[in-house]
């Protein structure tokens, strides 16, 4: 099944050729079976969203195929129901900004936590640095409803954080922390936080400690050490984890309608609400190939800055 | 102050760390505990039994899930691990060829595009076979599952299959071996952890898929984790808790048996 044959000693000519047409077809081949369980369920049914948005909803949900600017239209602006008069989708607004927000906040509370964490890591002696990784990476294979669920149970008004609060007296009654954007947050940071660890630990290894030795040698302080020389080599970790932390927080959908309890969406509680009860196909495609440029434009920044450098992943 | 000052340290990293640490696991840990509580309250410890596992064992809905998940992870897993091995000997061996860029991208696709995105995608167009074929099967989840596992069944593969030495299949070829024989008696054999990798990989990602699940599903089709994000919709016993408690140890276990292997091979 392989092309081996191809590569075996130089031949003639004339024979190279033919190998060289047998290898091509070898090739095409091989790849057929891959190339088409992702065009038939991943990138030929982005087309189809692509096409949904600009055509006309249908009543009980489902299109009518009839060109129609509306799915985009409505995603900034919405008709009023009783006096037609248009105004800016104010709903739809705060929900992309939740959205931005969160991700925002989650990727740089993942970052302040993950940074210190990659760096203990790294500095690690090599034996153990491994068992250390291993912590990390279970939870981030752990189902992340499950997680989800693990963190709501933590910050329920009988969970632990509100009893402990209650027990040292600081409160005498439980603060209503789930369906809250706190919630969304903690349970982003929390379910991400591994994605952030990754990357940085993986730029962190190839820190050159004697760097740190010599700005010592020559009066650094701590945080001149941590500004001037730690960072500045770990910077494509950083922000190779930075957008691995965002592009997923942009388009959740599990945290935010478990945490959030239906009332605090987010972007991706949007976009299933329009399949869903808002029957509003195109706007919900329209809302999803937003979402999908704002990640490709992330992706293209990460891509920019991070140049040809390697991206740990998981 | 003989020895305080350690040159990598930096001050106040150790601590964020071991809160890290700390608060990575509680909540688990927390989660696994009270799947053992004899009371019906989540939150309020009642004493140890096996009360709640058994009242899963029993749940009919939760067996039917389980038994459609392991069904939808292994033929997704049968199929990604065969597609990715496959194209990952058409992209490590020979020259690079043209075209290679937009395999690379197809194959990463799923990973750089938001779930919620693909979902949506994929209900689209499956609510359009549905109404052409009539055919309301698992085969909609299966293929899903499986395109979405192909990268990751790929990784593993690829990396392995760069770091193998070409000259053992040269050999055989010299020796006047069939392009298949080698294939399946030199190359699979050295291979072979690579592909149990990638199909470990790729089982727990479907097996913990849920955004998915939860658009391609027709009714009635609920996988573990579907019916999980149902149940928190209604009042939560610890019965979740205790299947929970389950779903985390096979990953566990996968993950650790998947980092030890690699670990020795390195």
């Amino acid at each position: 099944m392989t092309d081996v044959s191809a590569e075996a000693s130089p031949e003639p000519r004339s024979k190279a050729a033919s190998l060289d047409r047998h290898a091509v077809r070898n090739r095409a081949l091989l790849l057929t079976p891959a190339m088409l369980v992702l065009i038939c369920a991943a990138s030929g049914p982005l087309i189809f969203v692509v096409i949904y948005s600009f055509l006309t909803a249908g009543d009980y949900g489902g299109v009518i195929w009839q060109f129609s600017l509306d799915g985009w239209t409505s995603v900034f602006i919405e008709r009023d129901i009783f006096d037609g008069t248009l105004s800016i989708a104010d709903a739809h607004l705060s929900i992309f900004w939740r959205s931005v927000k969160l991700s925002l906040l989650t990727t740089l509370l993942a970052f302040i936590f993950g940074f210190p964490t990659a760096y203990f890591i790294a500095t690690r002696p090599r034996k153990q640095r491994d068992i250390w990784m291993l912590l990390i990476i279970i939870p981030f294979w752990t189902n992340l409803l499950i997680r989800t669920f693990a963190i709501m149970e933590v910050i329920r008004n009988e969970g632990v954080v509100n009893s402990a609060l209650m027990a040292i007296g600081i409160i005498d009654q439980p603060i209503q922390l789930l369906f809250t954007d706190f919630a969304i947050l903690t349970g982003m940071v929390y379910v991400y936080l591994p994605l952030m660890v990754l990357p940085v630990y993986a730029s962190m290894e190839r820190l050159d400690f004697s760097l740190i030795e010599a700005a010592y040698d020559l009066y650094a302080t701590r945080w001149q050490v941590l500004r001037r020389i730690i960072i500045p080599v770990v910077k494509p970790g950083i922000i190779a984890g930075s957008i691995l932390v965002f592009v997923p927080s942009l388009g959740a959908y599990v945290t935010p309608r478990v945490l959030g309890g239906g009332t605090k969406l987010m972007l991706g509680n949007l976009i299933e609400l329009q399949f869903g009860q808002g029957r509003n196909w195109p706007l919900g495609a329209a809302l999803s190939i937003t979402l999908l440029a704002i990640v490709m434009v992330a992706l293209i920044i990460y891509v920019r800055k991070a140049g040809k450098e390697d991206v740990g992943h998981g | 102050m003989a020895k305080a000052f350690d040159l990598r340290k930096q001050t106040g990293f150790t601590p964020v760390a071991m809160l890290c640490f700390a608060l990575l696991y509680m909540p688990i840990i927390l989660l696994v505990v009270y799947s053992f509580n004899a009371g019906s309250a989540i939150s309020d410890w009642q004493g140890f039994s096996f009360r709640w596992y058994e009242a899963a064992w029993q749940n009919e809905q939760v067996k039917e899930a389980t038994v459609r998940s392991l069904i939808v992870a292994g033929a997704a897993t049968l199929i990604a691990t065969t597609a990715a091995t496959l194209a990952a000997l058409a992209t490590t061996r020979g020259k690079p060829f043209k075209g290679q860029t937009a395999v690379f991208a197809l194959i990463n696709q799923p990973l750089m595009v938001p779930e919620i995105v693909t979902a949506v995608a994929l209900l689209v167009v499956f609510a359009l076979v549905k109404v052409q074929t009539g055919y309301t099967g698992l085969g909609y989840l299966i293929l899903a599952h499986s395109a979405f596992c192909i990268p990751f069944a790929f990784m593993p593969i690829r990396a392995r299959l760069q770091g193998m030495d070409l000259t053992l299949e040269q050999a055989a070829a010299d020796l006047y071996a069939t392009p298949w024989q080698a294939f399946r008696f030199v190359t699979l054999p050295l291979l072979w952890p690579g592909v149990l990798a990638g199909a470990m990989l790729a089982f727990v990602i479907s097996l913990d898929d849920v955004v998915i699940t939860e658009f391609v599903k027709t009714a009635g089709q609920d996988t573990l984790p579907t019916y999980m994000l149902g149940q928190l919709r209604r009042t939560v016993t610890p019965e979740i808790n205790a299947i929970s408690t389950a779903l985390l140890a096979i990953s566990v276990l996968l993950v650790v048996f998947f980092f030890l292997a690699n670990r020795r091979k390195t």
